[in-house]
């Protein structure tokens, strides 16, 4: 996506927000002190998207037909603030408000020239395949 | 200086719906004309308008339908809280005295389906539209099922609340929506923005509404039955609330607009939500309307599930809510859509509105609205 969103690239992508006296913002403020904001907080509320959007301003290379619905939410970071992102789980009876989240980078369109464009979404922490992989943590 | 009190003496609506090639303006004048026929006034008495629409640039050429009179008019656009922005400022315009007699008139006709836009045009960046965020309902979806946690309120009552809304407006010659719809069916209808789905919400759609208006000391000229401007008040977001279109939020939170302008609203007019009668709340969607019971003071966070079980906002209850069914049964021409509210509230407190009368002689009415990206305006009416 836009250059100057999230560090990338990266095994551990951070959003890049922005200080000036103590406050936050993101995204980054011109002329304000580069903050990177932290990976984890937890999922302050959601919902989800159950039909393509109006296209513009949506850009996605998907149709009405081959639309994948997705859920978004404000993940919560605990001294930052709260930042609105896609999640990687789009059913809702998956996700509960609370539950820890975590900064990842995803595609989510393929231009016509056929480059990929990343865009950074919230995963739930131990979602199925890092339960299984942390199983003896 | 002393100031005037303000009545309202005449209504009007060109009932919200669909409409075909019918041009918007036509609708704004017929609505005004219908106002002014209310009151038995003429357009030449009319000395100041407030003209709100969306999709109109130039509402105020309304004029032009009902005759060039030469009298300051000035067009009106403050998203979904345009109806009460005119009403407010008309009223301002009476009570500080540019004019005796004023109108306010809102119109839209607004193309079907989610409303699209430019998230740069709004001050934000390109990607949150090109990434799929950009919709002002996802608000909506997302600040239900943060207070539905917080406060225990269940899917079942957005949806009681929804098909309350369809119930009046089954009672309403002139609502958009006249089909009944049970809960279930409401529950079981595809999820639009999870947990809202497609029934709890409004639909943008066509029509116009318009009020005349005139300092109390003269309302008897009009009507025998005017109903009094107790106060109309509007306020815009302060930092760290929740609102449509936000990258994101502080930490410190904020309460909406809502809280804002409804308590300045209850101070102006020296009434309490207890003295409430009867009222109109912004239901964009079901989980809307639930907030909105308590942000506008009528009961505390979580009581809402009580009192949709007791049908306490039914017609029948003790505060009758979108007694003409709503945004949910009238759609949303955001131009007109609050003087539609006013609209319902003149008629109860008239005794005028057909079957969807309530019972008693109600007073106190109350009107609300709420729109991106961060508005609010609250009138209380009385008699």
């Amino acid at each position: 996506m836009a250059g100057g969103l999230f560090t990338w690239p990266s095994d551990e992508p951070r959003l890049i927000g922005s200080e000036r006296d103590g406050v936050i913002s993101f995204p980054a403020r011109p002329g304000e002190q580069e903050h990177l904001l932290g990976r984890r907080g937890t999922l302050w509320s959601f919902t989800t998207q159950q039909f393509r959007p109006p296209s513009p301003p949506y850009d996605g290379q998907d149709t009405a037909e081959t639309f994948a619905p997705y859920a978004l939410g404000y993940v919560e970071l605990p001294g930052e603030l709260l930042v609105q992102g896609r999640l990687t789980e789009a059913d809702p009876a998956k996700l509960a408000i609370g539950q820890e989240m975590e900064l990842t980078v995803v595609p989510y369109t393929t231009r016509p020239d056929g480059t990929e464009v990343l865009t950074f979404a919230f995963m739930p922490v131990g979602g199925a395949d890092e339960q299984e992989q942390d199983g003896d943590a | 200086m002393s100031t005037a009190d303000v009545a309202i003496v005449g209504v009007g609506l060109f009932p919200f719906g669909r409409y075909g090639a019918k041009p918007c303006m036509e609708m704004g004048a017929e609505a005004a004309r219908a106002a002014l026929a209310d009151a038995g006034a003429d357009w030449a008495d009319v000395q100041t308008a407030f003209v709100g629409s969306y999709e109109v640039s130039n509402p105020d050429a309304v004029v032009g339908l009902l005759g060039l009179t030469g009298i300051p008019v000035r067009g009106v656009f403050n998203g979904c809280a345009t109806g009460g922005t005119s009403l407010q400022m008309a009223t301002r315009a009476i009570r500080y005295g540019e004019a005796d007699v004023a109108m306010a008139i809102g119109m839209d006709k607004h193309p079907r389906g989610a409303f699209a836009g430019d998230p740069e045009a709004m001050g934000l960046p390109a990607w949150y539209g090109q990434t799929g965020m950009f919709l002002t309902t996802h608000f909506f979806g997302t600040k239900i099922n943060r207070y539905m946690h917080q406060y225990g309120v269940t899917r079942e009552t957005l949806a009681r609340v929804a098909a309350k809304n369809f119930a009046n407006g089954t009672r309403t010659p002139h609502a958009w929506r006249r089909t009944p719809m049970t809960a279930e069916q409401i529950l079981d209808s595809e999820i639009v923005n999870y947990p809202l789905t497609r029934y709890m919400y409004c639909g943008p759609d066509e029509g116009a509404a318009a009020l005349v208006l005139c300092r109390a000391d003269l309302a008897h000229r009009y009507t025998s039955a005017p109903v009094y401007v107790r106060a109309a008040e509007l306020r815009s977001r302060r930092a760290g609330a929740f609102e449509v279109q936000s990258p994101s939020l502080p930490l410190d939170a904020a309460p909406s607009p809502t809280v804002d302008a409804s308590r300045a609203a209850y101070e102006a007019a020296g009434i309490g939500p207890g003295d409430v009668d009867v009222a109109q709340l912004q239901d964009t969607d079901a989980g809307s309307e639930v907030i909105h019971m308590a942000e506008n003071g009528f009961c505390a966070d979580g009581e809402q599930e009580k009192w949709v079980a007791e049908g306490a906002t039914e017609l029948t209850g003790r505060l009758p809510v979108n007694t003409d069914g709503g945004l949910i049964a009238n759609g949303e021409p955001i131009g007109a859509s609050g003087l539609r509210q006013v609209y319902e509230i003149v008629l109860q407190l008239q005794g005028r509105a057909g079957d969807r009368q309530i019972g008693g002689t109600p007073r106190v009415g109350y009107t609300h609205l709420y729109g991106a990206p961060g508005a609010s305006a609250v009138s209380i009416l009385s008699r």
